[in-house]
């Protein structure tokens, strides 16, 4: 194997690579790999911050179920919810139902049960006297949560969001398993079409992960800076 | 306008307040003391319901505490409570931190809200400061914030949670003098402190605690000049010289 990487191939299909056979048909490649990781993050913001609520209610007949239903989720591994996406929400739902909402339902699902977790930790890590500061002005216990205590846990929670984000990001690359054309399925196909090249496609597929995550990372170390209050005496 | 009546409360197996009666007049300034223990935070904090009770009748400006029709939400508006950590919201400038309850609650518009802060502001004397943020302010600038915070519910009755131990010594004088003031409007007061100076002062009666339980009621020169129980003379002794 003395031939040098020859990354004409890459060139070749870049366009179907970037956006499958958009818009003469479905979207595919980096494009749907894009699209699935930022429906399942806007998603799984709420479905976490609403889990995570749950989990902390002050009734053990929400609180219970909800924490069960957490662990369940983060007790399986994220192919296995996928498959049961796949398989489940036709039989539940009566109908077929397309590929790429299978994976954002599994993806949105999986990351909720991780992100409640990172709500639960930042809205416990905010001090108890600010609660009690807030209701003892006469605010219900709701609007201390809305106005008191998410602002600031939200900001201490970025980091651990953008963690979990990234995670998202690589994980779109599993809905390949069911024949979802994003970037990944689109690298498997044009390496079994040409034969000749799995080295430089899968280096490039592997380099377009890492922009995007790197990408969405810096962007985060940004906003967190700008968010920041004012440390200043 | 506060009236315990054989108040037990417990935390877990502890007995933190073990029967008390105390009735705080309209208009009346009581300060709270005794040893670190002696339950007199838990009193206090049982007032506005930041801690529940297990026994006995609590009445709060006519508010039955123990019935369950009590909307503990509007008992709370009308009772400002002052912490020793200050509490002010730190994601917020000193004005929002006072106008927030007055607008969601009061329904102030936020225009008037904003001019009684700067009413408020202007009594503790931090007009300048209307629009820094908590971290940016010193402990007592920020403790009179929080009081001006309490006051903007405009409470019928305030109570203080050692507002001056988490103080350095050069800023209690301006806090005590805030609450001096607020005492000599005819404001009911009940506070926790160790500041005897302001207890002999301002206030109109002493109550001495240990172990959860009253043992001395008096007026403040009495109480000085003769304490009668052994413990609160133990207890004036130390706090009065505290290097012997």
């Amino acid at each position: 194997m003395e031939e040098a990487l020859n990354f004409q191939v890459i060139i070749d299909n870049l366009t179907y690579f970037m956006i499958g056979r958009y818009p003469n048909g479905p979207l595919g490649g980096l494009g749907l790999t894009m699209y699935l990781a930022v429906v399942s993050c806007v998603l799984s913001f709420f479905g976490g911050l609403i889990l995570g609520l749950l989990s902390l209610s002050r009734h053990a007949w929400i609180r219970h179920p909800v924490n069960l239903f957490i662990n369940a989720v983060r007790g399986i591994p994220l192919l296995m919810v996928i498959f049961w996406m796949y398989f489940l929400l036709p039989a539940l739902m009566g109908k077929t139902v397309p590929e790429a909402t299978t994976v954002i339902m599994g993806l949105t699902i999986f990351t909720s049960a991780y992100m409640s977790q990172i709500v639960r930790a930042g809205i416990q890590g905010i001090p108890k006297g600010q609660t009690e500061a807030a209701i003892s002005t006469g605010l219900k216990p709701w609007q201390a949560m809305l106005y008191i205590i998410l602002p600031q846990g939200l900001r201490n929670m970025i980091p651990s969001f953008v963690n979990q984000f990234v995670s998202l990001i690589k994980d779109t690359s599993l809905a390949f398993i069911v024949g979802v054309s994003e970037l990944t399925h689109v690298g498997t196909q044009i390496n079994n079409r040409t034969m000749a090249y799995p080295t430089e496609i899968f280096i490039f597929i592997a380099a377009v992960y890492f922009v995007l995550c790197f990408a969405f990372t810096s962007f985060s170390r940004w906003l967190e800076g700008r968010l920041a209050w004012r440390k200043s005496i | 306008m506060i009236k315990f009546e054989g108040v037990h409360k417990w935390f877990k197996k502890l007995h933190v307040l073990n029967g008390i009666d105390l009735h705080v007049k309209q208009g009346e300034v009581v300060v709270v003391c005794g040893p670190s223990g002696s339950g007199k935070s838990t009193l206090i904090r049982t007032i506005n319901q930041l801690e529940p009770i297990q026994e006995g009748g609590l009445i709060v400006d006519g508010m039955d505490l123990r019935s369950k029709k009590t909307d503990i939400n509007k008992l709370r508006a009308e009772v400002g409570f002052v912490f020793q950590q200050f509490n002010l919201y730190p994601h917020l400038s000193v004005i929002d931190n006072i106008t927030l309850a007055p607008i969601k609650i009061r329904k102030s518009s936020k225009k008037e809200a904003q001019e009684q802060a700067m009413e408020l502001l202007e009594r503790v004397g931090l007009a300048v400061k209307r629009d820094a943020y908590p971290t940016q302010l010193s402990g007592g600038q920020q403790q009179r914030v929080a009081i001006a915070r309490a006051l903007a519910m405009k409470p019928r009755i305030m109570l203080f949670d050692e507002p001056t131990s988490a103080l350095d010594p050069e800023m209690i004088g301006e806090v005590l003098s805030v609450m001096q003031d607020l005492a000599s409007s005819g404001m009911t007061m009940v506070c926790v402190t160790h500041e005897m100076g302001f207890a002999r002062e301002v206030s109109d009666r002493v109550v001495f605690m240990d172990h959860g339980v009253i043992l001395e009621e008096a007026q403040p020169e009495e109480f000085f000049r003769n304490p009668q129980h052994d413990r609160a003379k133990q207890f004036l002794k130390q706090l009065l010289s505290p290097m012997h």
